[in-house]
């Protein structure tokens, strides 16, 4: 494996040029907000200071595309449910321990007892499963569909090897959907997109198609290092000043347009589409989550255990619904850096490291006030 | 409707940094979670709320490295420090729970600028443990002792029921004494002292993870556990009271250890992010989880604060010595914003460096 690949997608001189060529092409006065769809990207351009490169004239709006952070609490509850069965080990992505339900997060409840393991994928889940035949072992299956591919493969694996001591609680999630209801909302007015890198690997870049030719909002799929991200805004850029809105792809040395039929064809055969999801903060979403197929039920964790399966409101002062919108900015929530912090969270935006709301809080802006500072408003 | 008027977002990162500068120490949760052990933000508040609240006394209370105090009115200056192990797994490449027990205790104690001199060693050991492992740590340890300069003068055994430790948990405390006027402590530092690291971060954090299996990552590399006397003594005869205080980024990383110091000065210390030494196999390993060399436990590493004049001989010091040589100037202690660690990134973008909230690797030492 190569582990060098990294350094030559952050040098800071092409950085400046980039940078450099975006104000130039920045019409002055106007004000350009560009939604980055991805947590992945709301990440990289906090903690590469991203922000500070760009001109005063372009905000960058964050997006939905945060899987820990779109889980409503109703489900957590239900996980946390399902993990304090005595016969049940409980896996998970280790953002997910921290995310508040209505009793706590699942860190607490393996702090009351419950036999709760950090994984980095299903199939180590599928191997806890394998070492504990007496036991019963649940994955919390998340993400988008940059993640439902390795929890269908593991589903298929479990399948042929006959493996019956281990399930999925399935909370995969479709962008597409939350995409739609954002360009539905009517508080929202975004001038492009830099389209989900990860997720376009995929599904392609195809489905986003109907952001430019509906919509005429411009789309650039993009990377998840800085200088993808620059690059992104270039494009997009490019295509306002030119007057186009098309689907370009960023991120062509990973992306193919057709996406990855082999990972679609895996995710066909293990689940299907959900009447209607919840997601947190931005309500039912008709058609934008998965389930396992029934001829799956049995590695089904909704059908092999009782759950709550109750709605539960999120706590009123959470603002995470109109900060995963890009409605408000996360300083904007009325509880950020109060009542909501990373060491005592209370929407999911600040836990995840994904989330606006906790990239914004641990890396500051810090070099963008001093900038502000030192540059007054122009009169 | 609220007549409030709406906060800017100058207020609002006031009122972050004012909370960063000074952090609500009150212990909110009702029982142990694996964040209290993580050496971030919920470590510092349980050590402050509850153990500095119970055992309040001069010594304690600057919560260092060790705690350095007079053999008697006019007696030599020791410094006595104690440290526990539950690392898992035992065995990790570049070493085990028996060196790392060693060299943690002596490292400490190193901070301080003090010669280590003498251990105390105390087992937990689960029932059914194997002999031959507990063999092979003991004899580790010894040999990390040797080479430390060290003797184990006193021990403890316990052991417990199948089930109740994972294993093997060894807990060691050591003193030293130190031989020199020199007071290495941050009341020292001023703004432009430079910060030196003694070589690549996060390895040993990355190599235990990575030896735990659960990965599949086949990655070379090896834990940088070593015992840092020796290159203390080195650095302090070159550099002298230029060096105006050491630390030992272990649990939590050189990012824990430079947010602290950052708090604890009021100063602001600023980290060149292209000049950090990182293992290309850690970069990646980091990149691939979602974690960040900053904050990633080192065993074999300091950080020493010196005045500007005195860092180019500190760090042709470091560097001459076998376990100093990648040793870089990293970071620049400034006035402003006092009490924050920030970091200027590749790209020339800067970006807030805090303690973390939650755990991204438990039981790493």
């Amino acid at each position: 494996m190569s582990m060098r690949f990294v350094d030559e997608y952050r040098a800071g001189d092409v950085a400046k040029r980039l940078a450099a060529e975006i104000a130039e092409m920045a019409e002055p006065g106007r004000h350009y907000k560009i939604m980055e769809v991805c947590g992945g990207h709301t990440h990289s351009i906090y903690q590469h200071g991203v922000e500070d490169l760009l001109p005063p004239e372009i905000e960058l709006v964050h997006g939905p595309g945060c899987p820990v952070c779109v889980i409503p609490m109703g489900r957590q509850d239900d996980a946390i449910a399902i993990a304090e069965r005595p016969e049940v080990i409980f896996t998970t992505f280790g953002d997910m321990m921290r995310i508040p339900a209505s009793n706590g997060s699942l860190l607490d409840a393996k702090s009351r007892g419950a036999d709760v393991r950090m994984v980095y994928s299903p199939l180590d889940a599928l191997k806890i499963a394998r070492e504990n035949p007496d036991r019963h072992v649940v994955f919390f299956a998340i993400g988008f569909e940059t993640t439902t591919p390795s929890t269908a493969v593991t589903l298929l694996r479990a399948r042929a090897e006959g493996i019956r001591n281990f399930s999925l609680f399935a909370n995969h999630v479709t962008i597409i959907p939350a995409i739609r209801a954002i360009l539905d909302s009517p508080d929202l007015r975004l001038d492009g997109f830099i389209g989900p890198g990860h997720v376009a690997t995929v599904i392609g870049t195809r489905p986003f198609r109907f952001i430019a030719r509906d919509w005429q909002r411009p789309v650039v799929v993009s990377g998840f290092e800085p200088l993808d991200v620059l690059q992104g805004v270039h494009m997009v850029l490019s295509q306002l000043r030119e007057g186009r809105s098309e689907v370009e792809n960023q991120y062509s040395r990973v992306v193919r347009d057709g996406g990855n039929p082999a990972a679609m064809k895996a995710i066909g055969e293990t689940m299907e589409l959900r009447t209607t999801f919840e997601w947190r903060g931005l309500g039912f979403i008709s058609q934008s989550a998965l389930k396992l197929r029934p001829e799956f039920a049995d590695w089904d964790a909704e059908v092999l255990f009782e759950v709550p399966g109750v709605r539960v409101a999120d706590p009123k002062a959470c603002q995470c619904g109109e900060v995963l919108k890009g409605v408000i900015k996360p300083w904007e929530c009325k509880v950020f850096g109060t009542a909501c912090t990373p060491e005592h969270p209370i929407g999911t935006c600040m836990v995840s490291s994904e989330g606006a709301c906790a990239a914004y809080y641990n890396y500051g802006r810090h070099a963008g006030r001093r900038r502000r500072e030192e540059e007054p408003a122009p009169a | 409707m609220s007549t409030r008027p709406a906060r800017t977002e100058e207020d609002v990162l006031d009122a972050i940094e004012r909370r960063r500068r000074r952090p609500v120490r009150k212990l909110l949760d009702e029982r142990i979670t694996l964040s209290h052990g993580a050496g971030g933000k919920a470590s510092h508040t349980l050590v402050e709320a509850l153990f500095l609240a119970e055992l309040r006394n001069p010594l304690l209370e600057p919560l260092g490295d060790s705690a350095v105090f007079e053999a008697g009115a006019g007696g030599p200056r020791l410094a006595f420090s104690t440290d526990s192990y539950v690392v898992h797994p035992l065995f990790f490449p570049g070493g085990d729970i028996g060196e790392l027990a060693v060299n943690g205790t002596v490292n400490d104690i190193a901070m301080s600028g003090a010669r280590p001199l003498h251990l105390s060693a105390g087992f937990i050991i689960e029932e059914g443990f194997p002999i031959a492992d507990l063999q092979r740590v003991v004899a580790s340890m010894g040999a990390a002792a040797r080479e430390a300069g060290v003797a184990i003068v006193t021990g403890d055994t316990k052991v417990v029921e199948r089930g109740k430790a994972d294993g093997l948990y060894i807990n060691t405390a050591g003193v030293g004494i130190i031989e020199h006027d020199l007071d290495l402590s941050p009341k020292t530092v001023c703004p432009g002292d430079r910060v030196i690291v003694s070589g690549t971060i996060g390895d040993h954090g990355t190599a235990v993870m990575i030896a735990r299996g659960n990965l599949e990552l086949e990655v070379d590399l090896e834990s940088d556990s070593a015992p840092l006397a020796g290159l203390v003594g080195d650095l302090l005869a070159a550099a002298g009271d230029g060096v105006r205080c050491l630390r030992d980024p272990t649990r939590g990383g050189l990012a824990t250890v430079l947010a602290e110091l950052a708090l604890e000065t009021e100063l602001s210390i600023v980290i060149d992010e292209p000049a950090l030494p990182v293992l290309p196999a850690v970069h990646g390993s980091c990149e691939i989880l979602g974690l960040y060399p900053l904050y990633i436990a080192n065993e074999g590493k300091l950080a020493a604060i010196v005045a500007p004049e005195a860092a180019d001989a500190a760090l042709a010091a470091l560097r001459s010595h076998p376990l100093g040589q990648d040793a870089a100037i990293v970071a620049e202690v400034r006035e402003e914003p006092p009490g924050l660690v920030l970091l200027e990134t590749a790209i020339g973008g800067s970006r807030v460096v805090d303690m973390l909230a939650g755990d991204p690797l438990p039981r790493i030492c």
